[in-house]
């Protein structure tokens, strides 16, 4: 029931607002009347609507004195979860223990924008932080009522309130609104997603008065996950459910245009759903759906193959024609004029791949309808764009559509998990029952968006003393949005583009991020086309710090030519240009830690077929700051790069569990090591082959980094920034310039794998 | 076309009936709602479907039904328990590894796999032992850490 299924609650509610009695004179007396009127103005029995404006939609206090928190967010493996529970129940003044933290279910959140551009403390806290203290001011006036005393009298030590003058005149949260929901309006932006902001009349604490925020709490879905107490996305069953496959072309465009179903009549239960370009089965059992997948046969339409030689990858870049073009970050001086005043010019250009999610499990999704009733369990980044864009796909109002969003395999941006609920949607449509779909591992590696292949041209220009006067960088590539973050659209998802849903591929990249100051600046950057423009394997989306790592590679490997052309020291070059306070005490605290001796690179004397290097790059990304000193071994002989030890400092502002946030910057530079040295989509001109973990590597453990050292700077006075994708932009430049400080040799195209790193030697 | 088979798995007796070329992932998933080992690949080169046959670690995802005949199966969560914890359960907590944890059967039951027959192992002879298991999150430094916490506390 809503508010508005209660005409009663309602009318007294408007009643109460129109007479003014909620105004309340703090101190003045205050009556047995007015006391039922705040309380009744302030709780209620029935759930106000799902709506941003409520602070309901956010937070609730449970008739035992317990909060939960309700978040239009999720946690992607970071601990997330841990870090609001710290910061709302912070706000409330209530053990942390005491909060539980809901995520991205849509039937009990607001759109917050999903797990989307590091902003789940960034964006999602500072909403939860704003509506917990709301909360607080709310149950403190509330209290000031009900103990007849000024709510500036007033102290509240996990969930209990008391007078500070008189500690046993005390209430509790529980006592107060245990088991009935806030009714109080917040002040909502009327933004959806990413930028939804709704607070209410009150204040955060002053940081000084943090004790929650701020500590290492543990992750108690740890002990779940060790246990094998927690279902994934994988593990979810429903009554009556069937498994479903997809069958893809192996010609990337083809469509089937004749399916001979008595090719599978000899496995159990088994439908055949064939619709437009649209292939799939389900069975009963999951086995007899992979068989039947393996076993169908048909007869695909003749297309050209539609891609070029791999090999001819980054020549068809610089050669395609320029989509859309655009200047970003601080532009100053005049660059063309003070390129005609150089005395030498430095130039480089630098190539990176097309990319996977490449996630620990291909995506998998339950979907159940029941007349117009929809079910979605999934492990996507933005479970209520699923709902949008389920609710597109199968005609039904939006609210009638429910999405959890359950742990998946991994996720790192717009991954197949999307496309998975589009496809399973399909299939439980057509077959009439619930469906599990997974998709099969060379489905989840070769079909899902894959992060942008591009390549980038810097230079600078030098006076007859060595300054830099003007420097110029550019980008080209695939979009990082030719298809969207998200499965809101029927034409961003594969389902709908196999139904003949024509894509509308988006345009977008981006600049370097960083505070270096030269007379004369000028980034920007250029899309092109995508090589299939319907269902393709090599559709660009975002992956994990969309365009950042190969932007920041060419950026700051760039960097380093510049001071090794001018015989300056990497970091004494840096520090010269860099004008940002927070950047150079960044730089300052990772060359301090790791230990780093100032010279010119290349490193001098070193001889015989191990050498080693160390090499730094630094960025920002969204007021987070992150520097990376690598150490490396380069075996020549074999072109091996051994990524041997790190140094991060790191700085998002306030930390909110420092902990929490060393591991997920671990995380960033072990998966920051792997692009940079092993990650490459490989395909030919007819499909994407790299389908597994053979043809697509991933880092080895026997590549482990020996040690990574952290500096976390700590700047309580500031609202926090993200950390779940700052630190593995710099990775890829740290790696290439330590590898160019041991052997002297500039390798401007990732990935850095041995027979390239060899070739790149010889 | 179905075969009835028999499995021990831990310490259980189950009847399962189904295609003798079923992998013995489904079987455990599909048919004794074990969730723990996981598909990750069907290939044999993740190891998210990780499960002790007879205390050797193998790769359910291509292990037909048919030839695990009477040999003793064990998942993680017959590995040990919130009461009774196997010592790399104890130290992946403690240790605070995974991030979304789909890798978690590849890496336990493989260590545990190592550190019954190897005592005191230097660190890179448990890389070494993990060789070819996967973590798409990268935590890797985390992983050597804990199967380095376990091997000491196994002594």
């Amino acid at each position: 029931m809503t508010k508005h299924d209660n005409p009663t609650t309602l009318s007294r509610r408007a009643v109460l607002m129109g007479t003014g009695a909620l105004v309340v004179s703090v101190g003045a007396p205050v009556g047995i009347e007015m006391l039922l009127s705040i309380d009744e103005a302030r709780a209620q029995g029935a759930k106000p609507p799902l709506t941003p404006d409520q602070l309901s939609s956010y937070i609730a206090v449970n008739a035992d004195g317990t909060v939960n928190a309700y978040f239009g967010k999720m946690d992607m493996g970071h601990g997330l979860f841990v870090a609001i529970g710290q910061i709302v129940a912070e706000e409330l003044d209530v053990p942390f223990k005491a909060v539980k933290v809901f995520m991205g279910d849509t039937a009990t959140s607001v759109n917050q924008g999903g797990a989307s551009g590091s902003t789940g403390i960034q964006l999602g806290g500072k909403q939860m932080r704003m509506a917990a203290a709301e909360a607080r001011r709310v149950l403190l006036e509330m209290a000031s009522t009900r103990l007849t005393t000024p709510a500036d009298q007033l102290i509240v030590v996990d969930g209990v309130v008391s007078a500070a003058f008189n500690r046993d005149k005390k209430v509790s949260y529980a006592d107060l609104i245990g088991g009935k929901y806030f009714n109080v309006q917040l002040d909502w932006n009327k933004q959806m997603g990413n930028a939804l902001y709704a607070p209410g009349k009150a204040q955060p604490k002053p940081f000084k008065d943090h004790k929650i925020v701020g500590q290492p709490i543990k992750r108690e879905d740890v002990f779940a996950k060790v246990f094998a107490q927690e279902d994934f996305v994988v593990d979810i069953k429903v009554p009556g459910m069937v498994h479903g496959r997809v069958i893809r072309p192996e010609i990337a465009g083809a469509v089937p245009v004749k399916v001979d179903e008595s090719s599978v009549k000899d496995i159990p239960g088994v439908q055949v759903v064939h619709q437009n370009g649209f292939l799939g089965v389900a069975a009963p059992k999951e086995w007899d759906a992979i068989k039947a997948m393996q076993q169908l046969k048909v007869e695909w339409s003749k297309v050209e193959p539609p891609f070029p030689n791999q090999n001819a990858l980054y020549d068809h870049i610089r050669k395609a024609a320029v989509r859309k073009r655009e200047v970003g970050g601080k532009t100053t001086g005049n660059v063309e004029e003070a390129f005609k005043t150089a005395a030498k010019v430095i130039e480089a250009e630098y190539e990176w791949p097309f990319q996977s999610h490449a996630c620990m499990g291909p995506a998998c999704c339950v979907v159940a309808i029941n007349g117009d009733k929809v079910d979605c369990w999934s492990g996507t980044q933005k479970s209520h764009f699923v709902q949008i864009g389920l609710a597109a796909q199968l005609n039904v109002p939006l609210a009638n559509v429910h999405v959890r969003w359950i742990n998946g395999p991994g996720s790192y941006g717009r991954n197949d998990a999307d496309d998975c609920a589009a496809d399973c949607a399909v299939l439980a449509k057509a077959v009439g029952k619930p469906v599990r779909l997974q998709y099969m591992r060379d489905q989840g590696t070769g079909w899902d968006p894959k992060g942008p292949a591009s390549i980038h041209i810097a230079r600078a220009a030098l006076d007859a003393q060595n300054n830099v006067i003007a420097y110029e960088f550019k980008s080209k590539g695939f979009s990082r949005v030719d298809v969207n973050t998200n499965g809101s659209k029927l034409f961003d998802t594969l389902a709908g583009q196999t139904l003949g849903v024509a894509l509308q591929s988006g345009d977008g990249f981006g600049v370097p991020a960083e505070s270096y100051e030269f007379p004369n600046k000028r980034a920007s950057w250029e899309t092109i086309a995508p090589l299939l423009d319907r269902s393709s394997p090599l559709r660009s989306s975002h992956l994990r710090d969309p365009v950042g790592p190969q932007i920041h590679f060419a950026s700051e490997s760039f960097i380093d030519e510049v001071a090794t052309a001018t015989n300056q020291d990497p970091i004494e070059f840096r520090l010269k240009h860099v004008k940002d306070p927070r950047d150079i005490a960044l730089i300052k605290a990772a060359a301090q830690k790791f230990g780093w001796d100032t010279r010119p690179s290349p490193k001098k004397g070193q001889t015989g077929n191990n050498v080693t290097g160390r090499g730094i790059a630094y960025s920002q990304r969204n007021g987070t700051r992150a520097a990376v000193i690598a150490e490396v071994n380069v075996d020549r002989t074999t072109g091996k790069i051994f990524a041997k030890r790190f140094t991060v400092a790191h700085d998002c502002g306030q930390i909110i569990n420092p902990d929490g946030l060393e591991k997920c910057i671990e995380g960033n530079i072990v998966q920051g090591i792997s692009r940079t040295l092993w990650e490459e989509v490989t395909f030919d001109n007819k499909s994407v082959t790299s389908v597994d973990w053979i043809s697509y590597p991933i880092l080895d453990i026997t590549e482990t980094p020996e040690k990574i050292d952290f500096v976390l700077i700590n700047h309580p006075e500031l609202p926090p920034t993200g950390a779940g994708e700052p630190s593995i932009r710099p990775v890829a430049a740290a790696i290439a310039n330590a590898i160019f400080d041991a052997t002297g040799v500039r390798i401007r195209r990732v990935p850095f794998s041995p027979d390239k790193v060899k070739q790149a030697l010889s | 076309m179905t075969q009835k088979f028999t499995l021990n798995v831990n310490g259980k007796t189950h009847s399962v009936d189904v295609d003798p070329d079923m992998p013995l992932l489904y079987a455990l998933r599909d048919d004794l709602g074990l969730n723990n080992p996981r598909f990750g690949c069907g290939l044999a080169q993740c190891g998210a479907c990780t499960v002790h046959m007879d205390g050797q670690a193998i790769r359910s995802c291509v292990t037909p039904v048919s030839s695990v005949g009477t040999a003793k199966i064990v998942t993680l969560a017959g590995l040990g328990t919130p009461e009774k914890p196997h010592p790399l359960q104890t130290a992946y907590v403690d240790e605070q590894v995974p991030q979304c944890g789909y890798c978690i059967n590849g890496w336990i039951m493989t260590a545990a796999s190592f550190l019954a027959t190897k005592k005191k192992p230097t660190e890179a002879e448990i890389k070494t032992a993990l060789e070819g298991v996967k973590c798409r999150c990268g935590t890797h430094v985390s992983i050597v850490k804990a199967v380095k916490r376990a091997a000491e506390m196994m002594g």
